[in-house]
C-alpha cells in the first residue's frame, strides 16, 4: 500500500474510531479486552513479507518449519501417558498406538522424576499416582514389553534423572537389537523450567546444566535422531505466565542451554538441530497462533544472529504442544471436549510438531481410557475434516495475526533482554525473578475470575447444580507395595558387586568435570543398578538444590 | 487491635505444583492474613514443625498429585500428637469428591477443589479458625 493511500487510511481509521466512540454511550463494549478493537494495513505497516515472513521451511521460520506441513503428513498425534506399574501403562501404551497414535509420551510418577526408588520412605503415597513407577532397568522393559523401540518415537517427560531414563531406553533398546542410532524420541531434560515453574529439580544448577551437555554430547555422536531437549513453556504457562512470557523466559532458557554447550567445547552446529521446544494450546486462540508464529521468528534469530549457527536445521524452532490441562474446569467437565477442540485447532493453526490434547476428566483425576479416546479423535477430527490442516499458515497476512505476532515478538525480545542483562536465565532463576514475574500473572488471572472481569463458564457463569463425577481412574495404593516387592527381588537377583563397582565409577566420573557421565550412566543401569542408587551417587557428589521461595 | 489470623499454606510431598499454593497465600495475605509458605516438597514432620515454630491457627494443605489420602491425615495425626488441637486444617488441590468424605473424617476441616474462589477459603478460615 503506498503511503498517499496510508494517509487516507489514517483519515478514514480515524473517521470510524471517531463514530464508535460516540456510540460507546449506546452500545458499550465489554471491559477488559486485551486487543485492539479492529486491525486495519495501518498495524502491519513496515511488514516485509520476505524479511518477516518468508516461506514455510525457510528463515526465519514465521510460517513454519517444513515446505509443506501438514499436507505431507499430518503432526505427530502423541497421547502422554502413565501411571501405576510398568505393566498396566505398557496396556495403555499398547491401546494407544492400536487406537490410532503415532507417538508415545511417557509420563513418569514423582519419585521417578526426582531420582528416588519407590521404596524410599519420601516416595510413601506418591507411586505410580501422576505417572508410572519406574526403579530400574527391569520395570523399563516390562514398560516397552512387546513395542518396537525401532519404529515408535517415544516421548519421556523426565528432566532432573533424565539421563538415567535416556540410558535405560538405549539399554531396552539394545536388548530388542535396535541399536542406538535407530531411536527417535525425545526426553523434556528442561531443568531451568523445572527450577522456574515446574518443581522436579534434584541437582543445583551447574551440575544439572553440565549433565544436559553431556546428553548433548552423547546424542550427537551416538542416538543422532534423539530430540536432547524440550524446552518447555508449557509448566511456565501452566504456572500462570502469559503468552509473551511462555516464549520469552523459555527462549530465554534456550539460550542458556546453547550457551552452557558452547562453553563446554560443542560446536553449536553439532546439537542445535536436536534442539526442540514445548509450547502450550491455551484458550485464546487467535493470541495462541501468534505465538507460534511469533517464537518460530525469535529463536530464528537469535539461533542465526546471536549464536552464528549456519545450519538451518539449527535456526528451527520445531515444537510439540499440549493443550492447556490448568483451562479444563472440574465444573461440568463435558465442556472440557470443547476448549481442548479450541485449543486444537489453536495448535495447528500455530504449526505445531505434535500434540497431545488432555482428555475431559483431567481437572478431576487422570484420564480414563474412553476421556483419552475422545481427545484423540479430536486430533483426528481437526486433521481429517476441519480443513485447518489444508494450507499452510493460513492464517498469514491477516492485519490481527501479523499485528499480534509483531506485539508478541517485541514483548518476548524486551524479557530476553532484561535476563540478558541479569547474567542469563540461570541467574533470573536463581533471584526469583522469572518466578515471581509468573505469580504476578497468575494472581491477576485469579483475581479477573474472581471479580468476573474474565468468564470462564460453568465456573463463575452458567453454573449449574453438579452431580458428583464417577467412574474417575483410580490408581491402586497397592502399586506402592507392588514395587516394593520388585525391588526386593531385584536386589536379589542382581550382581551386586558389580553394581557397586559401576556406581563407584560413576561418582568417580562426577567428581571430574571433564568427564561425559552418559557411559557410565549407562553401565550403571546395564548392571540394574537402581535409579534411586544412581541419582544417589549424584546428590552425594552435586548436592540439592534450595528452592527460591517468595510470595 | 485484635490479633491476625496465621496461616501456613503447605506444599507435602513430592508434587511441584504450587501456582494454587502461592494465589492462596497470597489472597489470604491480602484479606489480611499472616501468611507463611513453606515452599514444596515438605514432608508432614517438616510441615508440623513449621506450625509449631511459627505458631500459626491454620494449616493450608495443597496437592495435586493424588497422595492426599496418604499425606493430609498424616499431617492431621502429627499435628494431634504435638497437643496442636487448636489448629484448623484445610486442604485443597485436585482432589475426587468421593475422596471428600474420608478426609473430613480423617480431621481435614474442609477440601476446596478447582474452581473455588479464594475469597470462600478466607471466608472459612475466618468463621472456624479455633
Amino acid at each position: 500500500m503506498s503511503l498517499d493511500n496510508m494517509d487516507g487510511l489514517k483519515q478514514k481509521m480515524g473517521e470510524y474510531t471517531g463514530k464508535v466512540e460516540k456510540a460507546l454511550a449506546k452500545f458499550p463494549e465489554r471491559k477488559n479486552l486485551p486487543h485492539n478493537r479492529l486491525y486495519t494495513p495501518l498495524d502491519t505497516e513496515g511488514l516485509d513479507y520476505e524479511q518477516d515472513l518468508g516461506f514455510p521451511g525457510e528463515y526465519p521460520f514465521t510460517r513454519g518449519v517444513q515446505p509443506t506441513m501438514y499436507r505431507g503428513r499430518f503432526w505427530t498425534m502423541r497421547m502422554y501417558a502413565g501411571f501405576s506399574t510398568a505393566e498396566e501403562s505398557n496396556k495403555r501404551y499398547r491401546y494407544l498406538l492400536e487406537s490410532g497414535g503415532t507417538g508415545l509420551s511417557c509420563a513418569f510418577d514423582l519419585p521417578t522424576q526426582i531420582g528416588y526408588d519407590s521404596d524410599d520412605p519420601i516416595s510413601a503415597g506418591e507411586v505410580g499416582k501422576v505417572g508410572v513407577a519406574i526403579d530400574s532397568l527391569a520395570d523399563m522393559e516390562i514398560l516397552f514389553d512387546s513395542i518396537d523401540l525401532g519404529k515408535v518415537s517415544t516421548s519421556m517427560t523426565i528432566n532432573a534423572p533424565a539421563s538415567v531414563l535416556l540410558a535405560m531406553y538405549i539399554a531396552v533398546a539394545e536388548k530388542q537389537g535396535v541399536s542406538a542410532d535407530k531411536l527417535n524420541g525425545t526426553i523434556q531434560n528442561d531443568i531451568l523450567k523445572e527450577y522456574a515453574a515446574r518443581g522436579t529439580y534434584i541437582f543445583p544448577p551447574q551440575p544439572s546444566m553440565r549433565l544436559i551437555t553431556n546428553i548433548f554430547e552423547y546424542c550427537s555422536k551416538n542416538v543422532p535422531n534423539w530430540n536432547t531437549i524440550s524446552i518447555s513453556g508449557y509448566h511456565i504457562r501452566e504456572a500462570g505466565s502469559t503468552a509473551s512470557q511462555e516464549i520469552a523466559f523459555t527462549i530465554a532458557d534456550g539460550i542458556a542451554y546453547v550457551d552452557a554447550a558452547i562453553k563446554a567445547g560443542l560446536n553449536v552446529d553439532d546439537f542445535a538441530g536436536r534442539l526442540s521446544f514445548f509450547w502450550n494450546a491455551h484458550n485464546n486462540v487467535l493470541e495462541e497462533v501468534a505465538k507460534f508464529r511469533a517464537s518460530r521468528r525469535v529463536w530464528a534469530k537469535v539461533m542465526k544472529e546471536r549464536f552464528g549457527a549456519t545450519k538451518p536445521k539449527s535456526w528451527m524452532l520445531r515444537v510439540h504442544t499440549q493443550t492447556a490441562g490448568s483451562m479444563l474446569t472440574a465444573q461440568q467437565p463435558d465442556n472440557n471436549i470443547i476448549r481442548v477442540a479450541l485449543q486444537t485447532a489453536a495448535a495447528v493453526l500455530g504449526g505445531t510438531q505434535s500434540l497431545h490434547t488432555n482428555s475431559k476428566d483431567e481437572a478431576l483425576a487422570l484420564p480414563t481410557e474412553d476421556a483419552v479416546r475422545i481427545a484423540l479423535r479430536t486430533q483426528q477430527i481437526v486433521a481429517y475434516e476441519s480443513g485447518l490442516a489444508d494450507v499452510v499458515d493460513p492464517l498469514a497476512g491477516s492485519y490481527y495475526i501479523e499485528s499480534l505476532t509483531n506485539q508478541i515478538e517485541k514483548e518476548a525480545w524486551e524479557y530476553i533482554k532484561k535476563i540478558d542483562d541479569m547474567g542469563g536465565a540461570v541467574v533470573a532463576i536463581e533471584q526469583g525473578y522469572i518466578q515471581r514475574e509468573i505469580q504476578e500473572s497468575a494472581y491477576k488471572w485469579q483475581m479477573e475470575v474472581e471479580n468476573k472481569q474474565r468468564v470462564i463458564v460453568g465456573v463463575n457463569q452458567f453454573q449449574i447444580e453438579e452431580k458428583p463425577v464417577e467412574g474417575l481412574l483410580r490408581v491402586d495404593a497397592s502399586v506402592g507395595e507392588l514395587q516394593k516387592k520388585k525391588l526386593v527381588e531385584l536386589r536379589a537377583r542382581r550382581d551386586n558387586a558389580a553394581v557397586q563397582t559401576k556406581l563407584a565409577a560413576l561418582e568417580a566420573g562426577c567428581q571430574d568435570e571433564s568427564v561425559n557421565l552418559m557411559p557410565l550412566i549407562l553401565d550403571a543401569v546395564k548392571a540394574y543398578a537402581t535409579l534411586g542408587e544412581i541419582c544417589g551417587v549424584m546428590r552425594k557428589v552435586f548436592g540439592e538444590y534450595e528452592a527460591h521461595v517468595s510470595l | 487491635m485484635e490479633k491476625r489470623i496465621r496461616v501456613l499454606v503447605a506444599k507435602p510431598g513430592l508434587d511441584g505444583h504450587d501456582r494454587g499454593a502461592k494465589v492462596v497465600a497470597r489472597a489470604l495475605r491480602d484479606a489480611g492474613f499472616e501468611v507463611i509458605y513453606t515452599g514444596l516438597r515438605q514432608t508432614p514432620e517438616q510441615i508440623v514443625e513449621a506450625a509449631l515454630q511459627e505458631d500459626v491457627n491454620v494449616v493450608a494443605l495443597s496437592l495435586l498429585s493424588g497422595a492426599h489420602n496418604h499425606l493430609f491425615p498424616r499431617v492431621v495425626e502429627m499435628c494431634k500428637q504435638k497437643g496442636m488441637d487448636d489448629v484448623l486444617i484445610v486442604g485443597g488441590g485436585v482432589i475426587p469428591d468421593a475422596d471428600i468424605p474420608g478426609l473430613k473424617a480423617a480431621g481435614v476441616a474442609a477440601v476446596f477443589t478447582p474452581g473455588t474462589p479464594t475469597s470462600n477459603i478466607a471466608e472459612f478460615i475466618k468463621a472456624n479458625v479455633k
